[in-house]
C-alpha cells in the first residue's frame, strides 16, 4: 500500500507538497501549543462549533468570490468570540455551542447549494486542501501562526493559572475575563488554520486529539505540551506523506495517526495505573496473581 | 487588624462572610465605607495577598500536579511563559511543599490527592508568594479531623513565624479556637467583633441573631444551639437594623 519511491519523486518533483508539508509542520506546531489548553478548558466541543462555523463563513466566501481562506477565518474568530462570552457559564455551555453550531452548518449548505462552480472547491471546506496552498497563502499562513504563538507565550503562565485554577487566579489579580477573549480569538484563528489542513469536519484530530493524548501520559503541563506537539506533528506530516502515493484524502490520514495515538496513549496510562496498583499491594500479592 | 493576628470571621450562610472577602479581593464595590487591605486598596494589592480557597473536587484527568499547582501561587499572575528562571522557582517551590509536608505526593496529578492532601499544597499555593494577608475561605471544610487540625496549624505557624495577618472566614470555630485572636460574627448585615469569649456568649448571640439562642461551652469547644431557627428569618426590623449600622 505505501510506494516508497512514488511518495519520495512526489515529495521531492511536487512544489505544492513541499510547501503543504511546510504549512502542515507550523500548525502542527500551534494546534500542539493550543490542544492542552484548550483540553484543559474543557473547550473540545467549543472547538468544534467554532471549525463548524469557519465551514460556514467558507462557503459565504466560495459563494462572494473572495479566499476561502479569509471567509473561513471570519466565521471562526466569530464563532469563537460568541461562544467564549455567550457560553462563559458552564451548565449553558454545551446547549449554546449545539445551537450555534447547527444553525451555522444550515447556512454553510444552503450557500454552498447556490454555488455554481467546481463541486472539489465545496468538498475541501468539509475536508481540506493543504496542497492547494500556493506561496501567498503560505505567507499569510505563516504570519497568522506567528501572531497567534506570540501571544501565547504573552500570556501563557496567567492563562494557564485562569485555566486549572479560576478562583485562585481571580485573587490574585489575573484578569479572567480579558484571557477568555485572547483565548478565544486565539482558538478563531489557529482553527482557521486547522480548516485550510484537515478540513472543518476534522479540525478536532488535530487541535485536541493530540493533546488529550498527551494528557492520558503526564501529568506535567510542560511534558504534555511537548508531547502534543510531537503528536500532532507526526500527526499532521505522516498523514501529508502517507497520503501521497495512493492518492486519498490527506485528512483521513491525519485522523487515523492521530486516533491511533490516542488509543495507544490510553492503552499506557492503564498498564502504568494497573502496574501502580499492583505494587501498591505489595510483593505478596504479585507472586499469588503471577502464580 | 494588625500583623500576625488570627481573625475568624463567623455566621450563616448569606450573612456576608464571601461579600466581605470579595470586597478584600476587589472583586465587589462597596455601598459605602472603605477598604485598606495590606496597605493599599483592595485589588491593587492582590500579589500580597494569599488565599486559600474551599477544597473541591477537582478533575482527575487534568494535567496539572502539585508542584505546577503551587508554581502558580508564585508567578502565575506574571506575564510571559515563565520558560526563565525555572530553577530558582523549583527550588523555592520545593521548599514550600516542604515546609507543608506535601514532598512525598508534589508530583502526583492533583485531581488524584486526597482532600487533605490538596489543602496541604492549597495552603502551600498561598504561602509561596510570601503574603502579608492570608484570606481563608472555608478551608478546612469537608476535611476530616486529623487534617483539619494539620491545616489549621500550618496557618497558624505561618502567622507566628512570617507576623501574617490571618482571616479565616468559616461556619465551624472549633477546630481553630486555640488560635483565634479575635471573632468577627456576621448575621444578617450586623455584625459583632471581639475575643472569642465577648463575642461567643449566649447574650451577645441572642442580641445579633434577634432570637434566644444559647452558647454551650462543652471540653474546650463552643457549641451553639437554636441558631438555625433564626436563620430562615427575614422580617423587616432585621433589614432595619442592617441599614443603621
Amino acid at each position: 500500500m505505501f510506494d516508497f519511491g512514488k511518495t519520495w519523486d512526489l515529495i521531492s518533483g511536487l512544489e505544492g507538497v513541499q510547501t503543504g508539508l511546510l504549512a502542515a509542520a507550523i500548525l502542527g506546531l500551534v494546534a500542539g501549543i493550543i490542544g492542552p489548553l484548550i483540553v484543559m478548558r474543557r473547550m473540545s466541543f467549543a472547538v468544534h462549533g467554532t471549525s463548524e462555523l469557519a465551514f460556514t463563513g467558507g462557503a459565504g466566501a466560495l459563494l462572494l468570490g473572495i479566499g476561502v481562506e479569509y471567509g473561513a477565518l471570519a466565521g471562526a474568530v466569530v464563532a469563537a468570540l460568541l461562544l467564549g462570552i455567550l457560553g462563559a457559564r458552564d451548565a449553558d455551555r454545551d446547549s449554546v455551542i449545539g445551537v450555534i453550531l447547527s444553525f451555522g452548518l444550515g447556512m454553510g449548505v444552503l450557500m454552498l447549494s447556490f454555488y455554481k462552480g467546481r463541486s472539489g472547491n465545496k468538498f475541501g471546506i468539509l475536508t481540506g486542501q493543504i496542497l492547494t496552498i500556493d506561496s501567498t497563502n503560505l505567507s499569510l499562513f505563516v504570519i497568522a501562526s506567528i501572531v497567534v504563538l506570540a501571544v501565547l507565550a504573552m500570556i501563557y503562565r496567567p492563562l494557564l493559572f485562569a485555566s486549572v485554577d479560576r478562583n485562585v487566579a481571580v485573587a490574585r489579580g489575573v484578569p479572567v475575563g480579558f484571557l477568555t477573549v485572547v483565548f478565544a480569538l486565539l482558538v478563531g484563528v489557529s482553527t482557521a488554520l486547522s480548516v485550510k489542513v484537515v478540513g472543518s469536519l476534522l479540525v478536532v484530530a488535530l487541535m485536541v486529539t493530540p493533546a488529550a493524548a498527551a494528557a492520558r501520559v503526564t501529568a506535567s503541563p510542560w511534558k504534555a505540551t511537548v508531547l502534543s506537539v510531537v503528536f500532532a506533528e507526526v500527526a499532521a506530516l505522516g498523514g501529508i506523506v502517507l497520503s501521497l502515493a495512493p492518492g486519498l484524502p490527506v485528512s483521513a490520514f491525519v485522523t487515523a495517526i492521530s486516533f491511533l495515538i490516542y488509543v495507544v496513549c490510553r492503552v499506557v496510562a492503564w498498564a502504568r495505573d494497573r502496574r501502580t496498583r499492583v505494587a501498591e499491594l505489595g510483593p505478596g500479592l504479585v507472586s499469588v496473581a503471577a502464580g | 487588624m494588625e500583623p500576625g493576628e488570627f481573625l475568624a470571621v463567623l455566621g450563616p450562610n448569606g450573612s456576608g462572610k464571601s461579600s466581605l472577602l470579595k470586597a478584600l479581593l476587589g472583586m465587589q464595590p462597596l455601598s459605602a465605607g472603605t477598604v485598606e487591605i495590606a496597605g493599599g486598596r483592595p485589588g491593587g494589592a492582590n500579589r500580597k495577598i494569599g488565599y486559600i480557597p474551599q477544597q473541591r473536587a477537582i478533575d482527575e484527568a487534568l494535567t496539572l500536579r502539585g508542584v505546577d499547582l503551587v508554581g502558580l501561587g508564585l508567578d502565575g499572575h506574571r506575564w510571559g511563559s515563565g520558560v526563565f528562571g525555572m530553577a530558582a522557582r523549583r527550588r523555592r517551590v520545593a521548599e514550600v511543599i516542604e515546609s507543608v509536608g506535601g514532598t512525598r505526593y508534589a508530583k502526583q496529578p492533583v485531581g488524584r490527592l486526597s482532600g487533605g492532601e490538596q489543602q496541604r499544597l492549597r495552603v502551600a499555593q498561598a504561602l509561596v508568594g510570601d503574603p502579608e494577608v492570608l484570606l481563608c475561605d472555608e478551608p478546612l471544610l469537608s476535611l476530616d479531623l486529623a487534617h483539619q487540625r494539620g491545616i489549621s496549624e500550618l496557618i497558624d505557624g505561618r502567622r507566628r513565624e512570617a507576623g501574617t495577618a490571618v482571616l479565616f472566614v468559616t461556619h465551624e470555630i472549633n477546630p481553630v479556637l486555640r488560635y483565634v485572636d479575635r471573632v468577627l460574627y456576621l448575621v444578617n448585615g450586623q455584625f459583632r467583633i471581639g475575643k472569642p469569649d465577648e463575642v461567643m456568649n449566649t447574650e451577645t448571640l441572642s442580641e445579633l441573631y434577634g432570637a434566644q439562642v444559647e452558647v454551650l461551652k462543652v471540653g474546650g469547644q463552643i457549641h451553639i444551639a437554636g441558631a438555625q431557627s433564626a436563620l430562615c428569618e427575614d422580617e423587616p426590623h432585621h433589614h432595619e437594623a442592617a441599614t443603621g449600622s
